[in-house]
């Protein structure tokens, strides 16, 4: 329920620049990440963009590839909105909000060449690994895409593959081996939502300002090479935007970019210095 | 090898032959069909009609439902009837795209349904089915306050296109493919649709906005002549 005093405040705050927890308008909340929070999927973590927390899971199968690509892996994302992490989510068939978002990032994921496909091909034509994305929503303060599609992109990253037997054809679950999933670290995407409100565009909102929001466009990034290529983008939301605003949008997603990469290297090396010291 | 030529030789900001055609589902309250090469979209709306049941109405302003729906013999390989999470996701953007310009807020408690389904698909289906969507809601004489037009550009291999087709969809040489489709208002040119995917410089989305922007032109030209043409 939005009440139209939050309305009034939270545009208040964004007009003067300075939103109701003293961020700026481009600024983040404290993202914390931590891995390996769920010991059977082949590869977890937990992503908090302040009081937002959602957990991704990553499992593995085999199976039939489909008939237009005989030789390449598959993939799969989706989401659940779990009724323990809001007063708003309900049991039930997956809504429309959780089938958007997980789409979102699987577009960003799917388009950069992130995971290399082929690479996940055991016999052409017959058996392929399939990679599911599976996240859950913990904790719903705002900005389920951004915190989703990075706890995405961390999770492939720390997966391994399981035990295969090649004679049974079947995967040994619970035993995991020491390789990781074909992954082109450089062209891993990154994901920004600008949200709008009046006449000004901020990212990273609680729920309190995400509900009086007018619209948003999701940006997914990456940097293959020197230049930064943009792999999907999503208007979500009834507000209109100016071609003027959305050049400006992807300007500040390829800085935001930066910010994000930098974030994931560090979190990387620090989970491995960790691994190591056990 | 480079894509110097398009595979049905359009000019790079040609449009495939476009029609439009008002009045295809007589049961309506207006209804169209759009068709852009061999994309056909047709569009039916019910409403403003009372929304039942009650507790779904909203006191302030009026509801816009769409429901996009491709029909199982509308691809090459068919596919299964009913919603999917790919449908579910075009008719909420769908909805985006089409309630900024329709005065909700003048038709409180009420519904507007609106039904896209696709009849033959070949590329640019969400960007049709909202093409004719607006023909029928203007048909239909829901207040709105200007129209939409709607057109998928793309950057195939390093060349910005207008009207991507399947072919040039599935184009993986050199860059590759990448699919941009865009709404943009007829008056204010502002943009209600804008999704995205494929790889293409962040520095080159300009050059692509202003070719969606160009070619929605063109589209609005088509939608208002066969809407003048009802008597």
């Amino acid at each position: 329920m939005v009440y139209k005093i939050t309305r009034k405040n939270v545009l208040e705050a964004v007009n003067k620049e300075k939103r109701l927890d003293g961020r700026g308008l481009l600024e983040h909340r404290p993202i914390e990440v931590n891995f390996g929070v769920s010991n059977k999927a082949e590869g977890s973590v937990s992503v908090k963009f302040g009081k937002t927390e959602v957990v991704c899971g990553i499992k593995m199968g085999v199976q039939e590839p489909y008939t237009d690509h005989e030789n390449e892996g598959t993939m799969t994302t989706s989401m659940e909105l779990l009724p323990l992490s809001s007063p708003d989510f309900e049991y039930g068939a997956p809504s429309i909000g959780a089938v958007e978002t997980a789409r979102i990032i699987d577009r960003g994921i799917r388009e950069s060449g992130f995971i290399e496909f082929e690479k996940l091909c055991i016999k052409d034509g017959e058996k392929v690994w399939s990679i599911f994305i599976d996240l859950a929503i913990i904790n719903d303060d705002g900005n389920l895409i951004d915190a989703g599609a990075l706890a995405a992109i961390l999770a492939l990253m720390s997966a391994r593959f399981p035990e295969y037997d090649e004679k049974k054809e079947k995967i040994k679950f619970g035993e995991f081996t020491d390789k990781k999933l074909p992954l082109n670290a450089d062209k891993m995407p990154l994901t920004t939502t600008f949200f709008k409100l009046g006449e000004k565009i901020f990212i990273d909102p609680t729920r309190e300002e995400e509900e009086v929001t007018e619209g948003r466009l999701t940006i997914e990034v990456s940097k293959p090479e020197k230049e930064e290529m943009i792999n999907a983008m999503q208007k979500g939301g009834e507000a209109v935007f100016s071609t003027e605003e959305v050049e400006k949008m992807v300007d500040e997603s390829t800085k935001i970019f930066k910010k994000l990469n930098s974030l994931v290297n560090e979190e990387l090396k620090k989970a491995k210095k960790e691994a190591k010291e056990k | 090898m480079a894509y110097t030529k398009r595979f049905d030789g359009r000019k790079i900001d040609e449009l495939r032959e476009t029609s439009a055609k008002i009045g295809v589902v007589p049961n309506a309250d207006g209804s169209a069909l759009f068709k852009q090469g061999d994309t056909i979209a047709i569009a039916a709306v019910y409403g403003p009609k009372i929304l039942n049941p009650k507790h779904c109405q909203n006191p302030e302003k009026g509801v816009l439902r769409v429901h996009y729906n491709m029909l199982s013999f509308s691809v090459s390989e068919r596919i299964r009837p009913g919603l999917s999470r790919r449908s579910q996701e075009i008719s909420k953007v769908t909805e985006w795209a089409l309630s900024p310009l329709v005065l909700l807020d003048e038709l409180p408690g009420t519904v507007i349904d609106v039904h896209i389904n696709i009849l033959q698909a070949n590329a640019g289906t969400r960007c049709a089915g909202i093409n004719a969507a607006a023909m029928a809601l203007a048909a239909a004489g829901v207040p709105m306050t200007e129209m939409i037009s709607a057109v998928a550009v793309g950057k195939i291999d390093d060349k910005i296109v207008t009207d991507v087709t399947k072919e040039e969809e599935d184009y993986e040489d050199g860059e590759g493919a990448t699919d941009i489709p865009v709404a943009f208002l007829s008056n204010s040119g502002k943009l209600t649709l804008l999704q995205l995917d494929g790889r293409i410089q962040a520095k080159r989305m300009k050059e692509a906005l202003e070719a969606g922007k160009e070619a929605c032109k063109k589209i609005f030209e088509i939608q208002k002549k066969a809407l003048k043409e009802v008597e």
